[in-house]
Parts: structure tokens; C-alpha cells; sequence
């Protein structure tokens, strides 16, 4: 049995946004990558599913440039024992949607003959959360999304799903294998990758796929362009004063001029 | 051009969420003033109740599906009804909320029909023949224009951002029986639901968010957030400093790796406002801060600062708030 995990190099955290060609693009060059905080869930969750349903191996897969070679290297790091990836290289990212992205690498899940695929509830970059849902219907499966907490079955053809939901609210699943879920924060705490660990990635097989060689077809939705959020008026800010008098001060306002209570 | 929309009006525990009357809302800028061309559809039992409300917002008609499977939240059983309803009426949107249960199974339903998703928009509108929207990205960094491409579309819509506005339609309600796939659904079975600890609205669909930081100290203190937040009927959010230390429970977390919110009012205590946290919650409409650090990165955000020490602040900020809504 083969878990397959798929994983998004995305902007880090602190990346500011700038646009080029007047709305048309935004600029890339000062971009650094991180993987996509979920996708470590994902690996950390894989590698751990690994010896309980006793499967013979952990695939990392990513698609996107040349760089997203790095994010599948240290899911091999972390313990993954080969990567697949899928390269973009020339394919202009307008031409990309998440269900195009999903058909490519749902190939690779129907390829690998995976049973259980993890992959990050949402990438923080779009904020879609639509490939592991999308994935699971093109190859036919089951999908958990917003995972909290797995339980492999003892039959090791289904598993127990905690998903949570709205309000503090669980939502509990039996779902056969093949799965895909889609893993959320507290699911675990994902490793850093070792010093050996680092060596040995390097050294793991990582198969390439020409993302045009899938022909998966057109894309179902596209982006005409890019704004900034309006910039907020400076605030008001109290200090120096009696607490009681600030306070009351911004209830005031809160009424008066915001106009929210 | 208009577009026959059904929107998806999610019921949970037997209530009628308030994301109906904002995707009814939403939904109108697509119909082309059609009245006739905007239904919706309500899952579960005792949905009928609801119609006369769907029809004050617009719903000409009302699809009800009632049947064992979608009492309760499976996504498997929405899409077969969906996607079926979809086909039978020939819509060319279906809208719902941008909600756990929506984020869940539109994505699915995409692929099912072939459909392009324009996920957690926050306007939607059509340019010609096309359905376009704005969506937040990169955490609300960044607007992007997005566009379908396809035929059909589909559409969700951040919770708490259209403002409902009422618009009486017909609301008649026809049953809809779709043919379950019972193999199909049976591959994943929902075992239990279990209740969350609070009453409240979630952090996401809240009206207003009282946070507290690291320097809540421990999960104790966070009561006095929590007698606030009674006062003004608020939710009680925390930082992932907060969560990460053990204060409170994942699923108060706003931020990265935690919830998106969009209240009209928030107020961040003892938090400095990393920009993680700011991910979760700049696009509230009023954000107040109770810091005692003046530098705080939070009062760059906030319309109103206070630096003073949050267990001075939140009891007056209680008494004040009763005073003014006593």
C-alpha cells in the first residue's frame, strides 16, 4: 500500500504583495518560499500513518516550477521515502486553476495506485482549499477535509476521521480507503527535518513529470487581474490617561463614530 | 444577461443559517432582476419551515430535499442532490456559503459537474456572460479579479461580508427526490457530531470578536473576555500565542493556521499583532487594541488604541458596554 502526500510551495508569511503590469501580474522577485504550513500536517500525519497501516512507502508530490523541487526535498527530509514532481516550467500561471492542478496530479494518484493521500486542508497563498476534495473525485474516493485526527482501522481499509466543523463543533467520519484528507492544525506536531535526515533526501529518487505531457485540457477559471486592499486611515490611539477615561472614551466612539455597538 | 442561480441555504440543527439571506443577496446581481430565475434549495428535516424566510430574500422557489442521508451534513449526499437538481433545472450558478460545510463539498461538486469555482468571494457579478467575482488572497494582502471560464459555475461567498437586503419572492416549495447512490455514499459515513462547549455564533459567522494574547497568562483569565463578551454577545477568539501555550482551544484561533473572521468589531487584548494573526482578522471593520506595549505592531491596524494593561482594561470595557446597551 502506497500513502501519497501533496504539497504546495507557496510565498512565506511576511511576503509583500506588489503588483506589475498595472494590475495585471503581481511581482514575484522578491517572493521567498516556504511549504504551505497545512502540507506539513499532511507529511508529519503520512509519515506517522505509515508503520499503523503498515504501507510500503510515503510519495511526496508537488507541482509548480523548479523551486518546488526544494519543498518536496525536505518532505523527504522529514521522512517521505521518494518524491514525484510535477514541473510547470514554461506554463504560464494564468493558465493554471485548481481543478487543472488537481487533474495533474490526481494522474499521479491513479499511477501510484495510492490508498490514503494527505494533503493540506488549504495553501495560504490562494486560500482555495480545493484540491484534495477535487482529487478524490477525479480518482473516485472518499474525502475528509479540515482534519483534526485519524484512526487508522485495524482492517486497514478504512479509517476514523475527526473533522471540525463551525462553533467548536466535531464531525466524525467513517471513510473507506481509497481516502483523500485534507489535514488541519492540532491534526499533529510536524518534525523538523534532522541533519541526517537532510543528507539522506537528497539522495531519495525524485521522478519528474512534464506537466504537458498530462493533457489535462483548459482551465475552468482564470484571474483578470490584481488590486490592493484599500490602506487604513491611522487610528486613534489613547495612552497616558486614566484607564477608565480611555476606555470609555473609545465606547464613545465606538457608538458615535463607528457606529458598531 | 441574467443566469438562473440556486443557492444553497444551509441549515444547521434545524436552524436556518444567516449565510442564506446573504447568498440570496448576493445571488441577485446575477438574475438580471429575474425574480423567477433565483431558487434555492434546503437540505434536511423540517426544512419547509424555512421557505417563507427564503422567499423574503428572494427565493422564487424552493427545492426541498428531505430523506435520511441529508439530515445530517454528509458532503456525498449534497452533491448527488445538487448536481442532480443542477441537470433537472438547468442552472447555470449555484451559490452557497463560504462555510465549513460549503468550503467541503463545492470543490467536490466542481469536479463532479465540470464547473469552475470561485471560492470565498466577497462581490459577485456578471461582465457580458461571465460570472465574475472578487476574492480575497495571500491571507486579504491582495483582491484578485477572478473570472469562470466554463458554462456553469459555481460560487461561494465569505460568510458576514453582502449585507442581506430583502426582497420577496414567491417562495414556493417543491420536493425534490434525487436517486441516491447508496454504494457510493456509503465510502464515507458520518458516526457522530459532537457539540462544541459554546452556544455562541462561530468565530467566523460573528458580528463581534473579543481576542486575547499570549498576555492572558493562562486559560483562566480568558473568563473575563468570556463575561465581556456576554455583555455585547460577542465570541471570544484567541492568538495562536494564546492556543500555542495552552490558554485556549485550537478552534478559537484566529490567524494562519487558524480561523478567518470578519466582524464589524474586534478587539485584540494583550495581543502585539504578528503578522500572523493579522492574516486572520484585517478585514474587520473596526479593530480595537488593549496593549500596554505602545509599539505593538496591533496599533498600526486598530482604529482605536488603548495602551493600558488588558485586567484593567476588559472589566471597564464591560461596565461601559452595559451602561450603554443597559
Amino acid at each position: 500500500m502506497k500513502i501519497l502526500v501533496f504539497i504546495k510551495h507557496v510565498p512565506d508569511t511576511e511576503t509583500r504583495i506588489k503588483l506589475a503590469d498595472g494590475g495585471k501580474a503581481l511581482d514575484e522577485s522578491d517572493f521567498k518560499y516556504m511549504v504551505n504550513p497545512y502540507d506539513e500536517f499532511a507529511i508529519e500525519e503520512a509519515i506517522q500513518s505509515k508503520p499503523k497501516v503498515g504501507a510500503d512507502e510515503v510519495i511526496v508530490a508537488s507541482l509548480g516550477p523548479s523551486r518546488c523541487q526544494e519543498a518536496i526535498r525536505k518532505g523527504l527530509a522529514m521522512g517521505a521515502d521518494r518524491g514525484v514532481w510535477i514541473n510547470t516550467e514554461g506554463v504560464s500561471d494564468d493558465s493554471l486553476d485548481s481543478l487543472l492542478v488537481a487533474k495533474a496530479l490526481a494522474s499521479v494518484a491513479k499511477e501510484e495506485d495510492a490508498q490514503i493521500i494527505f494533503a493540506g486542508q488549504k495553501a495560504i497563498d490562494d486560500d482555495c482549499g480545493h484540491v484534495a476534495p477535487m482529487v478524490a473525485e477525479l480518482i473516485d474516493a472518499a474525502h475528509v477535509q479540515v482534519v483534526t485526527k485519524v484512526e487508522m482501522g485495524d482492517d486497514k481499509s478504512h479509517a476514523v476521521v475527526h473533522r471540525e466543523v463551525e462553533g467548536g463543533m466535531t464531525e466524525v467520519y467513517t471513510a473507506k480507503f481509497p481516502v483523500v484528507l485534507g489535514a488541519h492544525k492540532s491534526l499533529n506536531e510536524p518534525r523538523f527535518p534532522s541533519l541526517p535526515g537532510i543528507m539522506k533526501a537528497k539522495k531519495k529518487p525524485l521522478r519528474e513529470v512534464k506537466f504537458a505531457d498530462l493533457g489535462v485540457g483548459e482551465a475552468s477559471t482564470k484571474i483578470n487581474g490584481y488590486a490592493l486592499p484599500p490602506e487604513k486611515a491611522p487610528g486613534k490611539v489613547f495612552k497616558g490617561q486614566p484607564v477608565d477615561q480611555m476606555v470609555k472614551e473609545v465606547v464613545g466612539l465606538l457608538r458615535s463614530e463607528a457606529k458598531v455597538i | 444577461m441574467s443566469k438562473k442561480v440556486l443557492v444553497f441555504a444551509e441549515v444547521r440543527n434545524g436552524k436556518l443559517k444567516s449565510t442564506a439571506a446573504e447568498c440570496l443577496t448576493a445571488a441577485q446581481s446575477l438574475t438580471g432582476g429575474s425574480a423567477a430565475q433565483l431558487h434555492a434549495v434546503n437540505m434536511g428535516k423540517g426544512a419547509t419551515e424555512h421557505a417563507a424566510e427564503l422567499g423574503k430574500f428572494g427565493a422564487d422557489q424552493v427545492h426541498l430535499v428531505e430523506s435520511p442521508h441529508t439530515d445530517t451534513y454528509q458532503g456525498e449526499p449534497h452533491i448527488q442532490a445538487i448536481s442532480q437538481l443542477v441537470e433537472k433545472e438547468n442552472f447555470d450558478v449555484v451559490v452557497g456559503p463560504a462555510s465549513p460545510t460549503g468550503r467541503d463539498f463545492f470543490p467536490r461538486l466542481s469536479a463532479r459537474l465540470g464547473a469552475g469555482l470561485l471560492t470565498e468571494v466577497t462581490e459577485v457579478s456578471l461582465d457580458g456572460d461571465t460570472v465574475v467575482a472578487k476574492r480575497p488572497i495571500y491571507a486579504g494582502k491582495c483582491i484578485a479579479d477572478v473570472a469562470s471560464q466554463t458554462p456553469r459555475t459555481l460560487v461561494t461567498i465569505r460568510p458576514n461580508v453582502v449585507a442581506a437586503k430583502e426582497s420577496q419572492a414567491g417562495g414556493k416549495v417543491e420536493a425534490f427526490s434525487p436517486s441516491f447512490d447508496d454504494a457510493k455514499i456509503a465510502r464515507c459515513t458520518i458516526k457522530e457530531v459532537q457539540a462544541g462547549k459554546s452556544e455562541k455564533p462561530d468565530l467566523t459567522e460573528a458580528n463581534i470578536i473579543i481576542s486575547g494574547g499570549r498576555a492572558m497568562g493562562n486559560s483562566d483569565n480568558f473568563k473575563i473576555l468570556h463575561d465581556c463578551a456576554e455583555v455585547v454577545g460577542a465570541t471570544v477568539g484567541a492568538s495562536r500565542a494564546a492556543v500555542d501555550s495552552g490558554y485556549a482551544a485550537h478552534d478559537m484561533q484566529v490567524g494562519q493556521t487558524g480561523k478567518t473572521v470578519n466582524p464589524s468589531l474586534y478587539i485584540a487584548c494583550g495581543i502585539s499583532g504578528s503578522i500572523q494573526h493579522l492574516a486572520g482578522m484585517r478585514t474587520s471593520k473596526i479593530i480595537v487594541a488593549i496593549n500596554t506595549d505602545e509599539d505593538a505592531p496591533i496599533f498600526q491596524k486598530a482604529d482605536y488604541g488603548i495602551v493600558a494593561d488588558l485586567f484593567e482594561a476588559v472589566p471597564v470595557l464591560q461596565k461601559e458596554f452595559q451602561v450603554i446597551l443597559g
